[in-house]
């Protein structure tokens, strides 16, 4: 008996040891970026170790300046404000359309839910070039609206799902009750299916967030002057202007652009793990 | 009385429709619209600053075979190419992957959540720009692996990845398939859905771990498998900023990175050829639609959907 508990007992103990030596082995490039971003810039290209031989923080400093005249201070401001603004509203209108489709009754709802999910499978590229033309000619280039807009149209089908899911998990009676107690659609969604979809609602924030934060694609195709640049953009001045000495301050803003999706992630960890294993696309 | 009622119905419907009406009117301006908008332009030649011109199939026959006037676009087939191959290396790759970490992670270890969380971190950053503008310092000749692979394997001459058009794209592959915490995610949760007793059932008659994997994991993961499958194919599809960062937007070197998504760029915003974006827009939808209905043709001999599903 106790021998068979040895053998688990080593058995777990490889198992331990394997699981974690993959996870340094998957890990140590951006361990390694961490390392190198306090390195002087001649050991980034010569020093496989992730510690740093001589610590400095001269990349901060100068990563932080930028190239030219705006600095890191202001991508990363524009980089907040369009991912908080986007954040809350897929949050607000995503979550009006999913209290719709889960709760409500009405003509053509079967059919109006079959589009939504189709959309789910849209590749945007049939709509980036007209909503270019449409977003220029009421002159929102350079501007965060074409950005920030559709999300104000529940346009993420992805987080509808999500919510719809929820929501119907949810038990009926309580709302059935406050109807029948004289309560009105909105008062239903605002004072008794919001405060239940806190959780859902949560997963909503984080990854329209997180998923904002690293929309290169928009971001590059709609802001045009670098006092209009988000944090991704600021990244990729750097690299236009690519000599050896950009590598640290790059490598030391790249590090501050994952450092709001590791609070999120770390602080937040089970709201990732149920966004996933309930709908199950991309994170 | 009975029109009353109706009007009740009315009422009440329109009010149901007021909840709807935001995602309603994004659907028609910004998703239905412009859909129907690129199918127009798909037919024009169109420079954005002169009005489009009407010029028939043309643009999806420089696509394939070319017309009188034009060859064939060899570069949008090569980016079809260099897609197809990004996607059918990277989405089984990470799947494998994906599936065997899931089973190491669904043993029984006190550290497991601790785990799980470090192994999704490839996840959750790995899109971003500040990762691919690591790839490009990782793969460089002088960059980290071949640092790794000269200090300690002692090898010597070793190629500069990035630059170099027959491995470059695999440096793409491997950033894929290093981004495998949502299919891992998935595939646990699946994996904690299967009744112990099949494997203890199983082990009484006999079956090893191997005969089991098959036997019982497999076939009960297939619904889910699948469905991971059928998302990863179709957001691997669309991929960008990964071959634009890695490539410095060019998709070099000679174009071996050229994703579909990076070529549509280049040819709509860089060309200024947006009738012909548009018109590889169409092609890629068709191209998505026509994988996915294909899948599920498929997945109805190949997926078991056992009767716990």
């Amino acid at each position: 008996m106790s021998k068979r508990k040895t053998t688990q007992r080593i058995n777990s103990l490889i198992l331990n040891l394997f699981i974690i030596a993959l996870g340094v082995g998957m890990l140590y490039p951006i361990l390694w970026l961490i390392g190198a971003s306090f390195k002087p810039s001649n050991q980034i290209f010569t020093q496989a170790s992730i510690f740093p031989k001589t610590f400095t923080l001269d990349n901060y400093v100068a990563g932080w300046k930028g190239i030219g005249i705006v600095g890191f201070g202001t991508f990363f401001k524009n980089s907040f404000v369009i991912c908080i603004i986007s954040a809350f509203a897929n949050a607000i209108f995503c979550s009006i359309t999913a209290y719709a489709f889960a709760r409500l009754q009405f003509k053509g709802k079967n059919i109006w839910f079959a589009i939504m999910m189709l959309t789910l499978m849209l590749p945007s590229h049939v709509t980036t070039i007209p909503r270019y033309i449409m977003f220029r000619r009421v002159g929102w280039i350079n501007t965060f609206l074409p950005i920030v807009v559709p999300k104000f149209f529940a346009t993420d089908a992805f987080f509808i799902f999500l919510l719809v899911q929820f929501i119907r998990g949810l038990p009926k009676d309580i709302d059935e009750s406050a109807i029948i107690d004289g309560c009105s659609k909105f008062g239903v969604y605002s004072r008794i299916l919001m405060p239940l979809t806190v959780p859902a609602l949560i997963t909503t924030l984080l990854f329209s967030f997180l998923w904002t934060w690293d929309d290169f694609f928009n971001q590059l195709l709609y802001l045009t002057s670098p006092h209009k640049y988000t944090v991704p953009m600021g990244l990729r001045l750097f690299l236009d202007s690519s000599g050896i000495s950009f590598w640290g301050p790059m490598f030391a803003m790249s590090v501050l652009s994952l450092i709001p999706a590791f609070i999120l992630f770390f602080s937040l960890q089970k709201y990732f793990v149920r966004g996933i294993a309930t709908t199950g696309i991309k994170g | 009385m009975k029109n009353l009622r109706r009007k009740r119905v009315l009422l009440d419907n329109l009010s149901s429709y007021a909840f709807l009406a935001p995602w309603l009117i994004g659907f028609f301006l910004l998703t239905l619209y412009p859909m129907f908008y690129s199918l127009y332009l798909s037919f024009t030649k169109f420079n954005i600053r002169t009005p489009p011109q009407w010029i028939g199939w043309s643009n999806y026959l420089v696509m394939f075979k070319g017309t009188e006037t034009l060859p064939r676009d060899d570069r949008f087939v090569n980016s079809m190419m260099v897609t197809f191959k990004y996607v059918f290396t990277s989405v089984p790759l990470k799947l494998v992957f994906a599936l065997i970490v899931a089973m190491l992670m669904n043993k029984k270890l006190k550290l497991i959540p601790l785990y799980r969380a470090l192994y999704y971190i490839p996840t959750l950053l790995g899109g971003s720009v500040a990762i691919a503008v690591l790839w490009r310092r990782l793969f460089a000749a002088d960059g980290l692996l071949n640092m790794i692979l000269n200090s300690v394997f002692g090898l010597e001459n070793l190629p500069a990845w990035i630059s170099n058009p027959q491995y470059a794209l695999s440096t793409l592959v491997v950033l894929g398939v290093w981004q495998f915490g949502s299919p891992m995610i998935i595939f646990l949760a699946g994996l904690q859905q299967i009744p112990r007793e099949y494997y203890e059932a199983s082990s009484v008659d006999g079956a090893g771990p191997i005969r089991q994997f098959f036997a019982i994991t497999l076939p009960s993961l297939s619904p889910i498998i699948f469905f991971n499958f059928v998302m990863q194919m179709i957001s691997a599809f669309q991929s960008f900023t990964q071959a634009f960062i890695v490539s410095g937007g060019s998709g070099g070197p000679l174009d071996s990175t050229m994703f579909y998504s990076l070529y549509l760029y280049i040819k709509g915003f860089g060309f200024s050829e947006m009738g012909y974006a548009a018109a590889m827009a169409w092609i890629l939808l068709i191209i998505i639609a026509s994988l996915t209905a294909i899948s599920f043709r498929a997945s109805g001999t190949l997926v078991s959907y056992g009767s716990g599903e």
